[in-house]
């Protein structure tokens, strides 16, 4: 049916290389007006250099663009926004301390002799809101007043008051819970019936489903093939991305070794009594022991991450008591923390993850370093071995230790902050959100890795919004719900239904 | 080769110092006079050193995403310090007074330093700030120490360290090499480097990665502190007195413009000694440049301007883009089109 119509977008043979890499290698794509199409691929798969492309942050080395037919060179973001291409990125880019209206109008404010007609200003602001996202707000709040969802909602509000042909969602929904999620799929629907067309980048394979007409997969900087949805089995698309068989996806780990009586009698890592922070989370007990795997699950915001920042110094509690290792000994800074042996891998890698200018190497060494201090220097020979070790062993992809980490995929950046944390060689290793923006294949082996250092007798506190993930790898799970941990939950009485109706509160 | 970070700093050094042929067809000569060096050269590499020091300890600084203002303030207090010193005492030639002056000088300068970086990283006030309060007091520190005069020493040994030689070149010229090496080591040999460029790139990320970016970022304006201490000894050093009032004026701001032009970024993260070296050599030319052709002394301040502004210019990447995009021809017609329906 589609078929006959005219695709809006058309990307034809595109070519792009970065020094050392080949990010896309003769990729075409195309893209109808009234359409959501998936672009699917593993990290490294070349879909955020598509979508650099394709909003002129990077120029092609060869192929063509054409958009309604005519040949264009796109060059630079505004000739991008110009044709009518608009992109919302994953990492919310406006200004937190300006207003809804402002952040929705800034570069464009309605004028008159120079003067910004603020009434008019936010009436239309308010107006596109409403009938364009159907959502109410009050638009002269300053948008850090509102949730990232909300936040995500606004930069889609900015996108489409250029007047836009195209819109380019990446990750969108990563930080959204499910509620919002589906807020934006009817957002997404009605802007799809008004003949907008959407290119829609994920790793969420639910969504796509939902969502999407159609899918195209890039493997490797190369173009797979562009499938209709529904024509599409996911047990195949997943096998298409990874480009490996179906058997070898079965084989993810869902082996857990049995937690046996013993395992209580091992040392306590970690043992939290009341612990809290106000504004937090509420005081807590909880537990870790030696080689455990404990998850914590709940809701976006249920204060997992503040949980998990208490036990690394990164905040102080200001009630309860802490005992590492056995030692009663509040830990006051990550620096005590990482010497107590504890690592922690944020969730924010951009924020407060990777140091973008510094090298994979670098980035790798930073906490080894720190911890022997400013004057015994790690000799470069043994920070190459060491790059090169955990290069190979994490599959970080491209394996030059030398390369700008800003140069690498998400997932691989995550590799390497993981790398980082290993290099110390903790007792127990804190993962707040590690899978989050990564691809399937990533993800298994990131969980593959967990479950095989606690078989060596790490103990991990693992945190994440996928349920199956949390399931699959946790030896017993914390819940949380509105920054109080709800319940416990021991191996045997595991289940999603448990786990949903906790986080819940049903 | 063009990709290297000094490439562009030293087509800029060369340029200017070619140009100087066109005024003095012997600017390159350099003659045996009594034992010591002559010319144009050592003369640029002379008066540079101060400048050299200065944006050393800047470089660190703008390293961290900090800036320090009170450079030029720290200079004229250090020489102040070591000039008031000397002045009190019977025999100005005595070595040991000398060294004590010296050392006091010093150490007043680091704790000058501390003081910044006390600002800046224990009490979270913005470096721009920060470092403006002591740049506006120090000036006052200075002429409280002199007591609004301007101080004459007459100690040869004092002297030397300003305008003495050493192996047929001038002393000052091993000074600015010796931090150069210690700069040098200090950042590359141990960690400290690492913890900068770490630090300045993503403090939130250092921290969690277990870094003391506090103890950092005080150490390096301790270091600056120090570094711009030098510096007003060997100012002082070379006239033999302290002028509170003139000592290193405006040195801030060349010390920045020595720093980025050597291609270290103001949003911090990764610097380059060698390079800032380089720019501060530029600056130190392009002065001598200014004198030895006679522009006249109302408008040099213009001309520099304008000769700094081609350098940055020709420094920018996006405005060398934008110069080789103009030569191209548009590819494809529909561009406009689309520019057009916007």
């Amino acid at each position: 049916m589609e078929r006959e119509r005219e695709p809006i977008l058309q990307m034809s043979n595109i070519h792009k290389g970065f020094p050392g890499v080949k990010a896309l290698s003769g990729v075409s794509f195309r893209l109808f007006p009234g359409e959501i199409h998936a672009l699917m691929g593993e990290n490294g798969a070349g879909k955020s250099t598509l979508i650099k492309v394709l909003t002129g942050v990077y120029s092609i080395d060869q192929g063509t663009v054409e958009l309604a037919r005519q040949r264009m060179a796109i060059d630079s973001p505004q000739a991008a926004q110009m044709a009518g291409i608009s992109t919302v990125y994953q990492e919310v880019n406006l200004c937190p301390n300006l207003t809804v209206a402002e952040n929705i109008f800034i570069g464009r404010e309605p004028r008159r002799f120079g003067r910004i007609l603020w009434k008019e200003m936010n009436a239309a602001a308010e107006k596109l809101l409403l009938t364009r996202l159907q959502i109410r707000m009050d638009v002269k709040l300053p948008l850090s007043a509102y949730s990232v969802a909300i936040q995500q909602l606004v930069a889609i509000a900015r996108a489409l008051n250029i007047s836009a042909k195209v819109l380019i969602l990446d990750e969108p929904t990563s930080s959204l819970d499910r509620n919002e999620v589906k807020q934006l799929f009817e957002v997404m629907n009605k802007l799809k019936a008004e003949g907008l067309a959407i290119l829609f980048v994920t790793h969420f394979l639910d969504q796509v489903y939902e969502v999407s007409d159609r899918i195209t997969i890039l493997r490797g900087g190369e173009f797979v093939g562009e499938y209709l949805a529904k024509e599409l089995p996911r047990i195949e698309l997943v096998s298409k991305m990874i480009g490996k068989e179906l058997q070898q996806l079965d084989a993810l780990p869902r082996e857990k070794e049995a937690a046996s009586a013993a395992e209580s009698a091992k040392a306590l890592v970690i043992e939290a009594k009341a612990l809290g922070r106000k504004g937090a989370i509420e005081p807590f007990d909880l537990t870790i022991r030696k080689g455990e795997v404990v998850g914590l699950a709940g809701l976006l915001g249920s204060g997992r991450t503040e949980l998990a920042r208490l036990f690394f110094g990164a905040d102080r509690p200001d009630q309860g008591a802490l005992r590492v290792n056995g030692v009663k000994d509040g830990i006051t800074s990550p620096r005590e923390a990482i010497d107590q042996g504890i690592a922690f891998c944020p969730e924010n890698r951009k924020t407060e993850g990777i140091i973008d200018e510094l090298t994979v190497r670098e980035n790798m060494i930073l906490a080894l370093q720190a911890t022997r201090g400013w004057f015994r220097a790690i000799p470069r020979k043994r920070q190459d071995e060491l790059a090169d070790e955990y290069i190979k062993a994490l599959n970080i992809n491209p394996p030059n230790p030398e390369q700008l980490i800003k140069n690498l995929s998400g997932g691989n950046q995550q590799k390497v902050i993981l790398g980082r944390w290993l290099l110390t060689q903790p007792k127990l290793l804190i993962l707040d959100e590690p899978t989050r923006g990564i691809d399937v294949g990533a993800k298994a082996e990131i969980q593959k890795l967990v479950l095989k250092l606690s078989g060596e007798g790490m103990s991990v506190l693992f945190v994440s919004s996928e349920l199956e993930e949390v399931l699959r790898v946790s030896d017993r799970i914390a819940v949380l719900r509105d920054h109080v941990v709800v319940k416990e939950i021991a191996e045997d009485e595991m289940s999603q239904q448990q786990l949903m109706q906790a986080m819940a509160g049903e | 080769m063009v990709k290297h970070h000094l490439f562009w700093p030293l087509v800029m050094l060369g340029a200017l110092l070619l140009f100087n042929l066109l005024y003095s067809p012997d600017f390159f000569s350099v003659q045996m006079r009594a034992g010591k060096l002559y010319g144009s050269l050592i003369d640029i590499l002379n008066f540079g050193a101060p400048l050299i020091l200065v944006a050393i300890g800047m470089t660190l600084v703008i390293a961290t995403k900090g800036i320090d203002l009170s450079v030029g303030s720290i200079v004229a207090i250090a020489g102040a310090m070591a000039c008031m010193t000397l002045s009190k005492g019977t025999d100005q030639n005595m070595l040991g007074l000398v060294l004590s002056a010296v050392g006091i000088a010093l150490v007043l300068a680091l704790a000058l330093g501390l003081w910044n970086g006390m600002l800046v990283a224990a009490f979270g006030i913005q470096p721009i700030i920060a470092t403006l309060i002591l740049m506006v007091a120090g000036r006052g520190v200075a002429q409280l120490i002199t007591g609004g005069q301007i101080i004459t020493v007459s100690s040869s040994a004092y002297k030397f360290i300003g305008a003495g030689s050493l192996l047929t070149l001038p002393f000052s010229i091993f000074i600015a090499g010796a931090v150069l090496l210690i700069a040098a080591l200090l950042t590359r040999k141990t960690a400290l480097g690492l913890f900068i460029e770490s630090v300045g790139c993503n403090p939130e990320a250092s921290r969690l990665a277990g870094i003391r970016s506090r103890v950092v970022m005080i150490a390096v304006y301790m270091f600056c502190g120090l570094c711009a201490g030098i510096a007003g000894l060997l100012l002082s050093a070379n006239v033999s007195s302290a002028d509170g009032n003139n000592a290193g004026l405006w040195y801030e701001l060349d010390a920045i413009l020595a720093v980025v032009i050597g291609g270290t970024s103001l949003s911090g993260g990764r610097f380059y000694l060698l390079g800032t070296v380089v720019g501060a050599l530029i600056i130190q030319t392009l002065t001598t440049t200014i004198y030895m052709i006679g522009v006249p002394p109302e408008i040099t301040l213009v001309v520099k301007a304008f000769v700094v502004l081609l350098v940055c210019l020709i420094q920018s990447e996006t405005f060398r883009k934008t110069l080789v995009h103009r030569f191209k021809t548009r590819r494809y017609p529909a561009e406009r089109e689309v520019k057009r329906h916007a």
